[in-house]
């Protein structure tokens, strides 16, 4: 059943960024970066924890749940570490995703060639 | 020629064809939810091998990273994304593919400039906002911690 | 002699010879018999996909030579253009053609600028033989206006294809060669500019350009649209077509045959170009692999090209500026010997 909801959230999170796309004049850049804030004000308003536990990777691999994340880091780096932990917790949660990216990227970099659409 | 940029806005409206709204949805439907659904057979497996919670969440984010990224380098990525739309563009894999493919696409122009400097320019923005959003968030916890 | 925009000619210059070069798409298109040379790798063995592009131009411009049995040398003027930053694709194909070179940019409205103005030099005796020529890169495009190559997005029904392609067209004065087709007017166009923003829409952005040109033409030359076998308009695409018919049915000029380069190019039901194709090499391959050889062969009489331009870039379209749109034509006749019939 866990796989069901992952699958059927995931999809649904993914429609409504189409929606966006098809409906309003929205490129998909700032459909992504709309998706991550919102993401964190979910998180905030504590309505995405709760989606998180029910759906599993459904909630957490859509950027939503990048947003999560980095809400989630800074609310336990505050209460961990204070005022300080406003700056760092954000992209300390969000580290491995992003350093992954860009060590992906810059193997693909070496690795990879631009290729023609065709 | 008479004409006014409002009349001609109308008659652009009416000529120009309508992305087909079911078929797309569709599409990042079934491709958005595969993509999640093999996220969280991931996360099932993470977890059996006996990893936290946290660990296999960011375990997760960096398997599906890495997959993108030779989908992308390979030219999958952008055939798909070509049909799936949004189902590509918002799981992280489209983050990744996002840093990927400039990275690539730029190699042309040098380690520095190039792979370097133009890997976020399309991803930058979802980091710079995000992490803003998060530290505002961080800000309004301590304030309310510290108020209370 | 000049008409108002319209410059006609009286000794009308002969395009001596022309020569098309594309890739892969162009290659599975419609008009691929007409190519002199495709090729389906679309790096054309180059490290950069910029590189790539002054191949095609190269190759387009060195069949062009050969077939009229001449050299760079004999060159008076080269007049070329694409879409690259800077013109480069010409710049860089003309470090290996040793001749005056005049870099134009008018996006995809290049080739008729390109030609008008070799025509003008020409009929005028400043120039004895002047090359035109005009090109694009679907992947140098892309990954200057657009996004990079292996970047995942969705098309726009309303998005247009750029063609993979370079055409390269000889004027010489035409009584050196009677039965060469020939350049019989030119109307360089105005930029008009109706508020499109949206650059997924370019055909949108330039049909009215092409109307204002064309209804410029019949007004300053006083022709009867029905002794025109077929006007080109090149590169509107499905939606600017439909849109540029509209506004001369409000302008009550009605024209004979019609089509697009375009929609000629591609076939849009089994090419995935969405509205059709574009780009600076779209309306020079479409001229020196359809139109130019069926004037040659006597299959058309006259016509009339309009090449379309979309004049933004990057920049201006990020700071939210509308698109403004030109249009070039020319009036393109079969050569004397035509006249008989003979085929």
């Amino acid at each position: 059943m866990n796989f069901f909801w992952a699958f059927a959230v995931g999809g649904l999170l993914c429609v409504a960024g189409q929606l966006l796309i098809d409906l309003t004049a929205m490129t998909p850049a700032r459909v992504l970066v709309t998706f991550v804030v919102a993401g964190v004000a979910l998180s905030a308003l504590g309505l995405y924890g709760p989606l998180a536990d029910f759906a599993g990777a459904g909630a957490t691999v859509p950027l939503l749940g990048f947003g999560h994340l980095l809400a989630q880091g800074a609310a336990e780096a505050v209460a961990e570490r204070g005022l300080l932990g406003v700056l760092t917790g954000g992209l300390s949660s969000a580290s491995a995703g992003i350093a992954a990216s860009l060590a992906v990227g810059f193997v693909m970099a070496l690795a990879g060639r631009s290729r023609d659409q065709n | 020629m008479k004409l006014n940029a409002e009349e001609y806005s109308a008659l652009c409206k009416q000529a120009s064809p309508r992305s087909p709204l079911a078929r797309d949805c569709c599409w990042a439907f079934f491709v958005g939810g595969a993509i999640c659904l093999a996220g969280e057979g991931l996360r099932v497996l993470y977890l059996r091998l006996g990893l936290s919670p946290e660990d296999a969440g960011a375990l997760v984010s960096v398997t599906l990273v890495a997959l993108s990224g030779a989908a992308t380098a390979a030219g999958w990525y952008q055939k798909l994304a070509s049909r799936a739309g949004a189902g590509t563009l918002v799981p992280i894999t489209g983050f990744a593919n996002a840093v990927v493919a400039p990275a690539i696409e730029f190699r042309s122009e040098g380690l520095v400039p190039g792979v370097g400097a133009k890997m976020f320019t399309i991803a930058g923005p979802v980091i710079v906002y995000g992490t803003l959003a998060s530290a505002i968030w961080g800000a309004l916890v301590w304030l309310t911690g510290a108020g209370g | 002699m000049r008409r108002g925009d319209t410059v006609v000619f009286g000794d009308a210059p002969a395009v001596t010879a022309w020569a098309a070069a594309g890739g892969k798409k162009e290659s599975e298109g419609p008009l691929a018999g007409g190519f002199d040379t495709l090729f389906t790798d679309a790096r054309l063995g180059e490290e950069t996909w910029e590189m790539a592009e002054r191949g095609l131009a190269r190759s387009a411009l060195e069949t062009a030579l050969r077939k009229a049995r001449t050299g760079a040398g004999a060159l008076d003027g080269v007049f070329a253009g694409d879409l690259q930053c800077q013109c480069t694709a010409s710049a860089y194909l003309m470090r290996g053609v040793d001749a005056p070179f005049l870099g134009l940019y008018g996006a995809c409205s290049t080739m008729t600028e390109a030609l008008g103005l070799a025509a003008c030099l020409v009929s005028a005796g400043h120039m004895r033989l002047a090359a035109a020529c005009a090109s694009s890169h679907f992947c140098a495009a892309e990954r200057q206006y657009r996004t990079p190559l292996n970047y995942g997005g969705k098309r726009t029904p309303t998005a247009q294809w750029t063609v993979t392609g370079a055409g390269a067209m000889l004027v010489a004065p035409g009584k050196s060669v009677p039965k060469a087709p020939r350049i019989a007017a030119v109307t360089f166009g105005r930029v008009r500019d109706f508020a499109v923003r949206d650059i997924t829409n370019m055909g949108a952005a330039m049909a009215p350009a092409a109307c204002e040109t064309l209804l410029r033409y019949f007004a300053d030359t006083g022709e009867d649209p029905a002794a025109i076998d077929c006007v080109f308009t090149g590169d509107l695409g499905a939606v600017g077509s439909e849109l540029l018919g509209q506004l001369l049915a409000r302008e009550g000029l009605r024209l004979g045959p019609r089509a697009d380069c375009g929609l000629l190019i591609y076939d849009r039901a089994e090419q995935d170009v969405q509205a059709g194709g574009s780009g600076a090499g779209c309306s020079a391959c479409v001229l020196a692999a359809h139109i130019l050889p069926r004037l040659a062969a006597g299959r058309l009489r006259r016509c009339l090209v309009v090449a379309t331009g979309a004049l933004m870039s990057q920049t201006t379209f990020l700071q939210g500026e509308s698109i403004p749109g030109i249009a070039h034509l020319i009036e393109l006749r079969a050569g004397a010997a035509q006249k008989e019939g003979s085929a």
